[in-house]
């Protein structure tokens, strides 16, 4: 039975297990353990079409950080949210994890994705 | 033998019964001395607790808050700034539910001491405070000079919480401090733990049911 998973849900499994590590060690204390975000100072991460809306800029936020006005559930966020330090593979994972946490279900994000992405951070 | 085994069960629960008596009791941290000085020609020795200075500060309404503010206030401090991106976010997290806990109620304070003065302005104070839904006088941002706030958070214990277990970055242990009504520390707790938020919840309760006779120094 668990060899009939493919090879595609098991890097899925493998991205989302290690993703979940990562975001409690450097996303928790802020967004929270459920992804609730705290009050109007800093944003949930439960908003999947914010989430897909900017899915190509998801990795450069998570490397160079995060600031000015940006609207989350019809709500304005302008905190300044810090470079994570962060390495591509590990953007890759905590990503993973994070879009298919608190209610989303937007699937696997891969490494190849986010260098592709990286190269274009603006 | 089976006379004393119900006996014995009798005697451990009357001691557990009684010992949890004397847990309701919060303890009195800090230093203590003893003094001794002439009241009406007798000579009285009477134990000296350690208590919060003075201080001078200024909260996000632009109004001067000082420790006479907080007579007759059970509060509980705690070190923040305001671009905090590591523990304090959690702590304020965590000091949201003692503050929803005791917001309706008027002798229970909440005071957060910015270590980051020149960035954290009264406007930036007031903006923050907005932002996590706090109103009224239950809960002060404060700010004053950064020397004395790092002094300030010796006599709440807070440096030497940390020295143990961090050495540098002193100051900003996550820890929040529980002081009675006659400034005295009651409790320490690790703001950054939900459950020892709980028992500072807790506590206070148990703080405020303290009969006046009990705390008179």
């Amino acid at each position: 039975m668990f060899a009939c998973q493919s090879e595609q849900e098991m890097e899925f499994k493998r991205y989302y297990s290690s993703g979940q590590l990562i975001y409690q060690t450097h996303c928790q204390n802020c967004h929270g353990k459920e992804g609730q975000g705290l009050a109007a100072l800093i944003p949930p991460l439960n908003d999947a079409d914010f989430l897909k809306s900017n899915r190509a800029q998801l990795s450069c936020y998570m490397q160079n950080g995060l600031s000015g006005n940006i609207i989350i559930h019809s709500n304005n966020y302008n905190g300044k949210m810090p470079a994570s330090g962060l390495t591509p593979i590990e953007i890759a994972k905590v990503l993973t994890y994070v879009q298919n946490s608190f209610g989303n279900q937007l699937g696997l994000f891969n490494l190849k994705q986010v260098e592709t992405d990286l190269k274009v951070c603006k | 033998m089976k006379l004393l085994i119900p006996g014995l069960a009798a005697l451990l629960l009357w001691s557990a019964c009684s010992s949890n008596k004397s847990e309701n009791k919060l303890p009195v941290y800090g230093n203590r001395e003893a003094v001794t000085k002439t009241v009406n020609g007798k000579t009285v020795t009477d134990t000296v607790y350690q208590t919060i200075p003075p201080f001078s500060y200024v909260n996000q309404y632009g109004k001067t808050i000082t420790d006479k503010s907080l007579d007759g206030s059970i509060y509980v401090a705690d070190f923040f700034f305001t671009t905090c991106p590591s523990i304090c976010p959690i702590m304020h997290r965590n000091m949201l539910n003692v503050y929803n806990e005791f917001k309706n109620g008027s002798n229970v304070k909440i005071v957060s001491y910015t270590i980051d003065p020149s960035h954290d302005s009264v406007a930036v104070l007031k903006s923050y405070a907005d932002k996590l839904g706090i109103k009224g006088d239950n809960w002060w941002l404060l700010q004053g000079k950064k020397e004395e706030t790092y002094k300030l958070a010796g006599s709440y214990l807070v440096a030497v919480q940390e020295d143990k277990a961090a050495p540098g970055g002193a100051v900003h242990s996550g820890y929040f401090v529980l002081v009675d009504k006659q400034k005295r520390i009651r409790g320490t707790y690790n703001g950054t733990d939900e459950k020892e938020v709980s028992k500072l919840v807790t506590d206070i309760k148990t703080l405020q049911a303290e009969p006046d006779e009990a705390i008179a120094q």
